[in-house]
């Protein structure tokens, strides 16, 4: 079998597979860049891919399922910026609740919706004469406008991380709060839209899953990919450009364990299927490993904002 | 304009009145939530919770099934709270039991006819190293280059439930199981004791007596002390001279055997062989459970059937049509007022304009 037949469809299947680990990647990455930990990825991605669902079966629209899945992402992640923003619980366990509470709610809405098709997925658009670009189209041009608009947005969330003021105020907002509150930003209401943005993210990067990879509603469709979102996060060092090649890797590996089963290797699939999380450990082990325990972590991630204790 | 904010006043000590409303204002408050998205989506929540209540406690039956699941969420509750008190996220009891239900099994499949007194000590003994190496795999890489410990130990989950079924589906599946992803039934010997003619087995007085240890060795033991100081300030435990990475390593190692006798129970009292699925996530509870008992191991027994309840509750709305993804909501829900009710432990909520004059209390 030649390069061709092989390596391009596996490295164009593994940008789609990377593409919803890639969109709640990001939402993860300005919610930490905001210094607040956000464990509910997998329950924000689960509620985004039911709701997401739910509209494009009920409307015959996509957009109409993309825009539910943003508002429905954006809304859990509000409950998890009240609890550990405003009420300073622990931003561990208000995460992990947010992922059980996801897991439940989206498996009691979807119940009736498993099994039943979505009229009008996110389809393939080969993207005009950059999808005739040998190698490159194949692999990064022909394919749906979610994919597109994710190259866009990490183009734009880089722009705005390193080269605007905002930008440079978010990253000030995850590193010294206090210096930021000094400086007459409200350091509150800064990381509440910022955790909202994150989890309108996730909710994307479920309906990804349900509009447009899958496309189906099934009960815990995300099966993990929540929790590598939040590695992947640390893996990019909390950089936008890092997680988009974390992201494609990820999905590599995903997508590899399903082409060797499709050339007829021997390999059972239940350790096919154990390959992305393997995978998720030792990348994690080595990157911090060669880190050497000093990682490049907001400074003031994962711990609650009191105005009176500065 | 005067607007009027909410304002967080610490309290100098955490009110005593508060430890106790707030779990059960919490989990009246997670009801009355899922009782309104009972009504949006078309179900009576009267209906729905008076089942789930009848069904999980209102019977002789349906009070031993709830002991039946409240056995491996105390265990597993266990296990995690002694790693949380540590400030160590041990997320990965679902994957720790998975890993000792596993290595219970290998003894009466290898060895049918051992006598039980070899059989059952072999077997706890081996679920329980099973259960605490998966759980070191990830206190290694914590305790050397602090390796984020929640990601590491959830994954390990997905790997062992792949690692299961590759057995029940593979090598370990009974040829005279008709296809069916099981293990040959266990020998008698391999069985753990059933208490009179109930499902509710002896794994049971293991959950009370670690408990009871745990208990003991929080409260007296200087072992104890240290994991609690550990886990609250590491600088000062690292002033006091105390070994933080063997810490680590040994509670990591602890919680998960801990686990990992709840795998083997489920196994010898329950089941009787090893099946795909034989946990409906009690590894995930059991983090609502510690957390909603404070860490304390005598309340994790009560929680512990509380949630048993809630899940024999979920499985009877089933069969009227109603998810049984409601009773994981709710649990998800209990959780979240928990930790919003926590802060009325410790701050008082006061009411002040934005001139910040007080307005009342």
């Amino acid at each position: 079998m030649s390069i061709q037949e092989f390596l391009i469809p596996l490295l164009a299947a593994s940008v789609i597979a990377g593409t919803p680990i890639l969109y709640a990647a990001l939402g993860e990455l300005i919610t930490e860049r905001a210094g607040i930990i956000n464990l509910g990825v997998e329950g924000i991605m689960l509620i985004g891919a039911v709701s997401g669902f739910m509209m494009a079966v009920t409307t015959g629209s996509p957009w109409l399922g993309l825009l539910a899945s943003m508002l429905a992402g954006g809304a859990v992640a509000l409950i998890h910026a009240f609890l550990t923003i405003t009420l300073r619980a622990n931003q561990v366990v208000s995460g992990l609740a947010l992922t059980i509470f996801g897991t439940g709610l989206s498996g009691y809405l979807g119940k009736a919706y498993i099994g039943i098709p979505v009229e009008k997925p996110f389809g393939v658009i080969p993207l005009g004469p950059l999808a005739d670009i040998p190698y490159i189209g194949p692999i990064f041009f022909q394919h749906d406008a979610l994919v597109y608009i994710s190259y866009v947005l990490v183009v734009i969330i880089w722009y705005f991380m390193f080269r605007t003021r905002p930008g440079l105020n978010l990253r000030a907002l995850g590193e010294n709060p206090a210096a930021m509150d000094a400086l007459g930003l409200n350091v509150f209401y800064l990381r509440y839209i910022y955790v909202m943005a994150g989890g309108a993210l996730g909710g994307i990067g479920g309906a990804y899953l349900s509009l447009a990879y899958a496309p189906s509603w099934l009960e815990n469709m995300t099966a993990g990919r929540g929790w590598i979102a939040v590695a992947l996060v640390i893996f990019a060092l909390w950089n936008p450009w890092r997680a988009l090649m974390g992201a494609y890797l990820f999905g590599g590996i995903d997508a590899l364990g399903f082409r060797l089963q499709v050339l007829g290797y021997q390999i059972s699939p239940f350790f096919l299927q154990m390959l992305p999380y393997l995978f998720t450990v030792i990348i994690l082990v080595f990157v911090v490993a060669r880190q050497k325990g000093r990682l490049t972590a907001p400074g003031a991630l994962g711990l609650s904002y009191d105005r009176e204790e500065r | 304009m005067n607007r009027l904010t909410f304002k967080l006043e610490k309290r100098l000590t955490p009110s005593p009145v508060m430890v106790f409303i707030i779990p059960l204002i919490s989990v009246l408050l997670a009801l009355l939530l899922g009782g309104i998205f009972l009504v949006l989506t078309g179900e009576n929540p009267l209906t729905v919770y008076s089942l789930m209540l009848v069904d999980s406690l209102g019977s002789k039956y349906g009070l031993t099934e709830t002991m039946v699941k409240a056995i491996p969420l105390m265990l597993t509750s266990l296990g995690v709270s002694l790693a949380f008190k540590m400030k160590l996220w041990n997320i990965g009891a679902e994957g720790q039991l998975y890993m000792g239900a596993m290595a219970a099994t290998w003894l009466p499949l290898t060895f049918p006819a051992l006598p039980v007194y070899l059989m059952l000590p072999g077997m706890i003994i081996l679920g329980m190293i099973a259960g605490g190496l998966w759980a070191l795999l990830t206190a290694i890489p914590r305790a050397i280059w602090k390796v984020n410990e929640i990601i590491t130990t959830l994954m390990l989950n997905y790997v062992a439930i792949l690692w299961v079924d590759f057995l029940v589906y593979g090598p370990w599946r009974d040829p005279e199981g008709s296809n069916f992803p099981i293990t040959a039934s266990f020998a008698e010997a391999a069985r753990l004791p059933g208490l009179g003619d109930s499902r509710v087995h002896t794994g049971l007085f293991f959950a009370l007596a670690l408990a009871v240890i745990l208990a003991i060795v929080f409260k007296y033991s200087r072992w104890g002390y240290s994991i609690n100081v550990i886990g609250s300030s590491e600088r000062a435990a690292r002033y006091a001279g105390m070994n933080i990475k063997r810490n680590i390593l040994l509670v990591m190692f602890l919680s998960g055997a801990i686990s990992g006798l709840a795998g083997m129970a489920e196994v010898s009292g329950i089941i009787g062989k090893l099946q795909h699925g034989i946990s409906p996530g009690y590894g995930y509870t059991a983090i609502i459970v510690a957390w909603l008992s404070k860490l304390n191991p005598l309340a994790i027994l009560i929680v512990s059937v509380l949630f048993g309840a809630l899940q024999v509750g979920g499985y009877a709305v089933q069969v009227e049509g109603v998810p049984a993804a409601v009773a994981t909501m709710l649990q998800g829900a209990i959780l979240f007022f928990v930790l919003g009710g926590e802060v009325l432990t410790n701050y008082r909520l006061k009411l002040v304009s934005q001139k910040g004059e007080e307005l009342s209390k």
